[in-house]
């Protein structure tokens, strides 16, 4: 980091941590509890539900212990352009492999 | 001249160098595994239905695995502020606790892989197939001279389908016991490598290249815990951020399990 | 002085750590090794790519005169070549002639090292490397020894690349886009070779990225504002970008194509695959076209990777020949920008025929109408500099000028491939040989010969030779085109690329009467793009003379030659470790070539206010 950046101590540190980890057991508990549940017909819900935790997981650990929620503009800039590019890749990938010329068979 | 701003910020841009590329870096990381996610939903998607895998995996090897990453993840972050504050003993209590996480993760990972190779699907010449894990083989088992006995700890099913979703109430309820296979009686024999089907494929490839990164990552680590910390004698500021930078990454690495573990595990 | 400086701090750290293990100032002279093998000097680096990429394009070149043989005279044996070929390459070059594997893995290889170990080296990683830290008025890259590692990784490559050649089966057969299955089903572990080779191509591409970017970013000179960058730079950050980013989805394909080589597994192995009339062993269930997705997402931008630094090049020497500004410097940058953006949506339009659906192929066809824009506009602002320039007529303005056309006519037969209704008939056929390659021969290596010629006397103090200098372009010129020519003519009539044949058995001569067979005269146009291939390869006899004959021998010239505006010429000839003996302060834009108050005519970029001079003149803005 940075010599502009504020003094910091290491018990901040610890609290903060603290919650976090707690945070990501209850999550992976509820994840996992989602998992075995009987929830809609088939995994369609559950994945969706479960992919949602992971997304908060996944925020969590970017957001706080990447420091991304305090980070400069210069990397939100590239991480945009890299998101944008991920969901290019997929999004794309998937309309490609979905449709299919008008009049021909499907799956 | 010198190369400038390998210590401290860059006015207009407010970060180091080194920062900078490690973010550069970890930016074609989510492309690399954002190239493999993609491939994983799409062979998923077009798998043929009931063919997919589900329950597989040990959900309890799995959770405690998230869980070391996940405190290996905070010890990293402790390891970087106990620099900040120039706690150097600390440093070292904390990045000494992320490379024994690491190994642990790695030593269950390898567990898990072992228990898959030694998992065989049998397809019998009369058509039902038998299921388990691999107890013994007989000294003259051989496939090809049709010789011998196979012993597998497992079940017998009449279609392959039923070894799919593990989940199922049929599945869970299963009794596993001990059989003696001829090999004879054997069409086709097959561990859960990567070749088993795309489910193993993906599983093996993708779990694998992350644990290279918590490979590559631990020995970065373990560099800068051991011989590379003699850097904090002379420039404590540029050692913080190599801690911070590799940090960085190792948060990174954590990141992708996160969803790692749910889609191979849990789903 | 200080006006210039105060919002930058001094440019040497006071904290930091002098003599540091990145880039400690060496003392003594170092050895032979550590100067020109493990050197972390980005002009080492540079030329060192420079001429390894050289020596992979002529190897490439080569591959391809033999092929050319091979459809010119179908199994005729290799003259004068015939007997080492089968010596070395054993029964695949049975009775010294080419057999049809043999044709594959040539073809599949001709196209790799190309793109992979011949032109992005050359343009990305050899001039970036050498040129772009001396624009920017920076020390050095910002990681010197990824650098190093950047290169050795590339050289690694390119021995098992290479290497693969002599393996039993022979070199990778499925051509440079290795689609599966067939990547995968062919009995050679030469695919094995290139996968690994490819993963050590793209990890030396990521981290040359990761290191441009960076440099660009982080190490510019005091003053030298995003829109005061030379053009050429800009071109270079926008295609690290599009390394950075496109690269890794083809890595974890290439990985996951390796599984399915080495390890049996079906990523791209569609359920009940039959080889050879056989169902194989194969688990089945995954998806070949999920590699061409993956690939081309990789595919496309690659082409930009190709061709932007070439412009970047162009630019340069055409402005510095025009003696003026760049036309529209503003549209140029944005227009590059929009390039790289647009270049990772258009990657399906290479799949129409992959039966994808209308409305996803409107998309791509829509992204890739829209690309052509920025593409244009780059191509016109280049082409309105020359207006009202007193142009001076050298061997590098010669090549920058003939890019300009050669680039204009593969860009424009592009177009109708971009569409799906022309790409259904076009596609596969010389056609789109001949429009790529007017893209990346005629036009990028043009770019990249105009390059050489002006930087030679950077790197050397010593001009190349003037008068072979321009035969060597009016040969290239003359029979680049009678090359590429002939094959939009061949490609409309039908014939189809990868043909070992040449496109015998579809001639009217072997099967008489039937319909839409190809007529003597476009089959006769072999021969002729034979003589004219070799007769290219003979033109470049005088460029590989002069080259290194110039370095010692060659006309020299002051530290800048051209009378240039930018940075890299106003550092001592050869730069030394370090680059610049003083801070540069940079105070204006890079194209101030109408300057009346200067020295020459022209305004230098920046001043080096510790020499004492300079900065009394007024700026020119």
């Amino acid at each position: 980091m940075s010599e502009t950046e504020k003094p910091v101590t290491l018990q901040s540190y610890i609290r903060l941590c603290t919650v976090i980890f707690i945070v990501v057991m209850c999550a992976v508990g509820s994840m996992i509890g989602t998992s075995f549940a009987h929830i809609g017909e088939g995994w369609t819900a559950k994945v969706a539900i479960i992919l949602a935790i992971a997304a908060v997981n996944a925020f969590l650990v970017a957001g706080y212990l990447m420091h991304l929620l305090s980070e400069k503009k210069l990397i939100y800039t590239v991480l945009t352009f890299t998101v944008i590019f991920v969901i290019g890749l997929f999004g794309l990938t998937l309309w490609a492999m979905t449709d299919f010329p008008v009049g021909t068979a499907t799956h | 001249m010198d190369i400038p701003y390998t210590v401290h910020n860059r006015p207009d841009t407010g970060i180091y160098n080194a920062k900078l590329g490690i973010w550069l870096f970890l930016a074609s990381e989510v492309m690399l595994f954002g190239g493999l996610f993609s491939a994983y939903v799409l062979l998923r998607a077009g798998a043929e239905p009931g063919m997919w895998p589900h329950g597989w995996l040990d959900v309890r090897l799995g959770t405690i695995n998230t869980l070391l990453l996940a405190l290996s993840a905070i010890t990293t972050l402790l390891a970087w502020a106990a620099c900040k504050v120039r706690e150097f003993g600390k440093f070292k209590f904390f990045h000494g606790c992320t490379i024994l996480l690491a190994l642990t993760f790695l030593g269950i990972k390898s567990y898990e892989y072992h228990d898959k190779f030694i998992h065989y699907e049998i397809a019998l010449n009369d058509g039902t197939f038998v299921d388990g894990h691999l107890k013994e083989k007989s000294a003259d088992f051989d496939l090809k001279k049709k010789t011998g006995t196979v012993t597998l700890h497992g079940r017998v099913v009449q279609d392959r389908k039923e070894l799919m979703d593990l989940r199922m109430p049929a599945a869970q309820a299963a009794v596993l016991e001990e059989h003696v296979i001829q090999a004879a009686d054997i069409k086709k024999m097959q561990n859960y490598g990567p070749w088993h089907n795309t489910f193993t494929a993906i599983y093996f490839t993708m779990t694998g290249l992350h644990a290279l990164h918590i490979l590559g990552g631990t020995l970065v680590i373990f560099y800068l815990w051991g011989p590379g910390s003699r850097m904090w004698k002379t420039d404590p500021e540029r050692f913080t951020n190599r801690i911070e930078v590799s940090g960085l990454f190792w948060h990174f690495v954590d990141l992708v399990w996160i969803f790692l573990f749910p889609v191979m595990y849990l789903t | 002085m200080q006006a210039n400086v105060q919002q930058f701090p001094p440019f040497r750290e006071p904290g930091a750590a002098h003599g540091h293990d990145d880039h400690g100032h060496e003392h003594h002279e170092p050895g032979f090794w550590t100067k020109y093998i493990f050197s972390s000097d980005h002009k080492v680096i540079g030329i060192q790519y420079g001429i390894t990429a050289l020596t992979f394009l002529l190897f490439g070149f080569f591959l391809m005169l033999l092929m050319r043989w091979q459809i010119a005279h179908p199994t005729q044996p290799v003259p004068f070549l015939g007997p080492l070929l089968e010596k070395m390459l054993g029964p695949m070059a049975a009775g010294g002639a080419i057999s049809a594997d043999l044709y594959n893995a040539f073809g599949a290889m001709h196209g790799t090292i190309m793109v992979f170990l011949g032109v992005v080296p050359l343009a990305f990683a050899a001039f970036g490397n050498y040129v772009v830290p001396l624009m920017i008025g920076a020390p050095d890259m910002t990681f010197p020894r990824i650098n190093m590692a950047s290169y050795h990784a590339f050289f690694l490559g390119g021995v098992v690349m290479f290497v693969s050649f002599f393996i039993p089966g022979g070199a990778a057969q499925a051509g440079w886009t290795s689609y599966s299955p067939l990547a995968t089903t062919i009995p050679t572990n030469g695919q094995a070779f290139w996968l690994v080779g490819m993963v050590l191509l793209i990890t030396s591409s990521l981290l040359g990225a990761v290191n441009f970017i960076a440099t660009i970013i982080q190490l510019r000179a005091p003053g030298m504002t995003w829109m005061r960058l030379p053009w050429f730079v800009w071109a270079q950050f926008v295609t690290a970008f599009i390394l950075l980013l496109a690269f890794p989805p083809l890595e974890a394909a290439g990985v996951l194509q390796l599984m399915d080589n080495a390890l049996g597994t079906s990523f791209f192995l569609p359920t009940g695959l039959a080889v050879a009339g056989k169902v194989g062993e194969a688990s089945g269930g995954g998806s070949p076209l999920l590699w061409q997705h993956l690939f081309w997402f990789l595919g496309h931008p690659e082409v930009y990777v190709l061709i932007l630094p070439a412009m970047g090049v162009v630019a340069e020497i055409v402005a510095n020949n025009t003696r003026k500004p760049l036309w529209g410097y503003k549209s140029l940058v944005y227009s590059v920008l929009a390039v790289g953006f647009l270049s990772f949506i258009v990657w399906a339009h290479h799949m129409y025929m992959t039966g994808m659906g209308q409305r996803i192929a409107t998309f791509f066809q829509a992204t890739t109408m829209i690309i052509s824009i920025p593409s244009v506009i780059i191509l016109t602002c280049l082409l309105l500099s020359l207006w009202g320039g007193s142009i001076r007529i050298n061997t590098p303005m010669l090549f920058a000028l003939g890019f300009l056309p050669m680039f204009g006519i593969g860009g424009l037969t592009g177009l109708p491939l971009g569409l799906a209704a022309a790409d259904l008939y076009l596609h596969d056929t010389y056609y789109v040989i001949a429009h790529f390659h007017y893209v990346v021969a005629p036009g990028t290596i043009f770019a990249l010969f105009a390059g050489i010629y002006f930087w030679f006397p950077k790197m050397t103090g010593r001009k190349m030779n003037e008068f072979w200098g321009r035969v060597h372009f009016w040969c290239s010129f003359v029979f680049m085109n009678l090359v590429f020519m002939p094959m939009f003519a061949q490609g409309i009539k039908g014939m189809i690329r990868r043909m070992s044949d040449g496109g015998v058995n579809y001639s009217a001569a072997r099967v008489p009467g039937a319909i839409d067979t190809l007529p003597g005269s476009i089959m006769e146009l072999n021969t002729w793009i034979l003589w004219a291939a070799i007769a290219l390869g003979i033109a470049q006899i005088p460029f590989i003379i002069n080259l290194f004959w110039s370095i010692k021998h060659g006309e020299k010239v002051g530290t800048n030659p051209w009378q240039a505006t930018t940075l890299d010429w106003h550092t001592p000839t050869p730069p030394p470790h370090g680059n610049f003996p003083q801070e540069p302060h940079v105070v204006r834009g890079p194209y101030e070539y109408n300057a009346p108050g200067f020295e020459g005519g022209f305004a230098p970029q920046a001043e080096f206010p510790a020499a004492g001079q300079g900065h009394a003149q007024p700026a020119h803005h």
